[in-house]
């Protein structure tokens, strides 16, 4: 397991994004900042170092979550099953991903321990879609990427995709969710998604 | 490795025990009802045993005492992935990765301190898996080892040839211990441990993540292999699932344009009716891309054509 998952450890550094100024900051800049913010309340905070979930998730929907397009994340995830889902579904869809999402954040940023975050300069010129890339580095391991893929909205920009280690989040639920689609339907992924949430809910509480 | 004999038992039993789900197949994953029930078993044996122990690892030793022996470990791999840098053509890394070997063992105490780190010799992550990658050989099917996790069939001979090379089997003579087998068996129990505590945290968001875990990593190990094999910088996938199935195509479709390799394939999808059997072929197209990995091979020979 350990080639696969040591990158998923660095998920600890996805402290996403600080609600600052946020129409005419660029995307790198912006990523930096969310960043550093959330590692400094982490940094000080015993009780998300020890684990609050309840805690971190009210961190994550504060700082991060503004930053997000969940509703792109869940169509990409969805691939062409996207189209088949009414909009009362999708709907439903884009709320169950992103509590599944913010609750997987939030585990992983109780996991944060000091690791070092280096922002590498924008390659692409700024467009309307970018990928703004970060290193995190930590001894005796190799040092991981995590990629943001990023899109200019009339809202700022927000996150529509995060790499770990070339690992992408949305692209590894796609073949879940088509199976998923596959076997009970568009209605079969939703309760899917309900169940793993409440079942995590109650191991929560 | 004792352990992989016991798991070819082990996967022999699998093997019959694994016939009774049925699920969509994946093209990457033939063998899928066998490698649940390993993924299964391996689960157990980690929930009785190796988490638990890494877990009592973790909450008895102090941070800093981990990490050495974290970097311990790191350090005894590196000759290894010198070498395989060296068979992938890349000479200068192959150098890089010998140099740390040397400073880390020296300067950092036998390997318990990553000095070189901070001397601009930065860990890699190599092993024969990637070599054989490089070397044009595909993946293969995917496979999951019993106790070790997921692999594929390349990933697997490779992993035997990374067993060989793994340094604590070869304690040299000059050293003379009294109990050579009891300090090989504890030096590699150590390192499993090791192994198994640094995932505590990814396993963790594992559980929170995932709908299906055994997709999720089986899904997660494709991508970290290809991102791996290619050092981080793989070509575009021949895949044009991610923009056709994105609600604002025309934007997607421009950030294409501007990647040199984007496959054609992305522009042949410009209907989104036509995505459907499209994303699936390009799935079984998938085989092909071991031709990328004999350009990367190229390139590295190209490299040490340059260096001579």
């Amino acid at each position: 397991m350990r080639r696969l998952l040591i990158p998923l450890a660095f998920l600890a550094a996805l402290p996403l994004a600080p609600a600052i100024a946020q129409n005419a900051q660029a995307p790198d800049a912006l990523v930096k900042e969310v960043t550093q913010d959330v590692i400094e309340i982490i940094k000080q905070d015993k009780d998300i170092q020890s684990g609050n979930t309840r805690k971190t998730v009210a961190l994550v929907e504060e700082k991060v979550l503004p930053h997000f397009n969940f509703t792109r994340m869940t169509a990409l995830a969805m691939g062409i099953n996207w189209r088949k889902a009414t909009p009362d579904q999708q709907k439903l869809l884009v709320d169950q991903f992103r509590t599944l999402l913010v609750r997987t954040y939030s585990t992983a940023l109780t996991a944060y321990r000091n690791q070092t975050i280096e922002f590498k300069p924008l390659r692409a010129p700024v467009d309307a879609d970018v990928v703004v890339r970060s290193e995190v580095r930590q001894s005796g391991t190799e040092p991981v990427s995590i990629d943001y893929s990023m899109e200019k909205t009339s809202d700022g920009w927000k996150v529509y995709d995060v790499a770990v280690g070339g690992v992408s989040l949305v692209t590894t639920y796609r073949d879940t969710f088509a199976n998923e689609v596959r076997s009970g339907g568009v209605e079969g992924l939703i309760k899917s998604l309900e169940g793993k949430n409440r079942q995590a809910e109650k191991k929560g509480d | 490795m004792r352990f992989l004999r016991i798991a070819a038992a082990l996967a022999a039993a699998a093997i019959l025990a694994g016939c009774a789900t049925q699920r969509a197949p994946s093209p990457r994953d033939p063998l899928e009802p066998m490698n649940r029930a390993v993924f299964e078993f391996n689960d157990a044996a980690d929930r009785a045993v190796f988490k638990p122990v890494a877990q009592g690892y973790r909450a008895v030793l102090p941070d800093v005492v981990r990490a050495g022996v974290r970097n311990f470990f790191s350090n005894l791999r590196d000759p290894w992935i010198a070498v395989n840098q060296l068979l992938q053509g890349k000479i200068e890394l192959a150098l890089s990765d010998s140099w740390r070997f040397i400073v880390n063992t020296t300067f950092g105490i036998g390997g318990v301190f990553d000095v070189a780190a901070d001397m601009r010799l930065p860990k890699h992550n190599e092993d024969f898996g990637q070599t054989l990658a490089v070397w044009g050989l595909g993946d293969g099917p995917y496979l999951v080892i019993p106790i070790w996790g997921p692999s594929t069939a390349r990933d697997g001979v490779g992993l035997v040839a990374d067993a060989y090379a793994y340094l604590p089997w070869w304690i040299p003579d000059w050293l003379d211990l009294e109990h050579r087998v009891a300090w090989q068996n504890s030096l590699s129990a150590l390192d499993f441990v090791n192994i198994r505590a640094n995932l505590l945290d990814a396993t963790n968001i594992l559980e929170e993540a995932a709908l299906d875990r055994y997709a999720f990593v089986r899904d997660a190990y494709f991508q970290r292999r290809r991102n791996l094999i290619y050092d981080g910088n793989p070509p575009p996938e021949p895949d044009a699932d991610k923009a056709s199935a994105a609600p604002r195509r025309l934007e997607t479709e421009s950030a294409r344009e501007s990647a040199p390799f984007a496959p054609a394939a992305g522009t042949e999808t410009a209907p989104p009716a036509a995505s459907g059997p499209q994303s699936d072929a390009a799935q079984v197209v998938d085989p092909k891309v071991p031709a990328n990995y004999s350009a990367v091979l190229s390139a590295g020979s190209a490299r040490v054509a340059a260096a001579r």
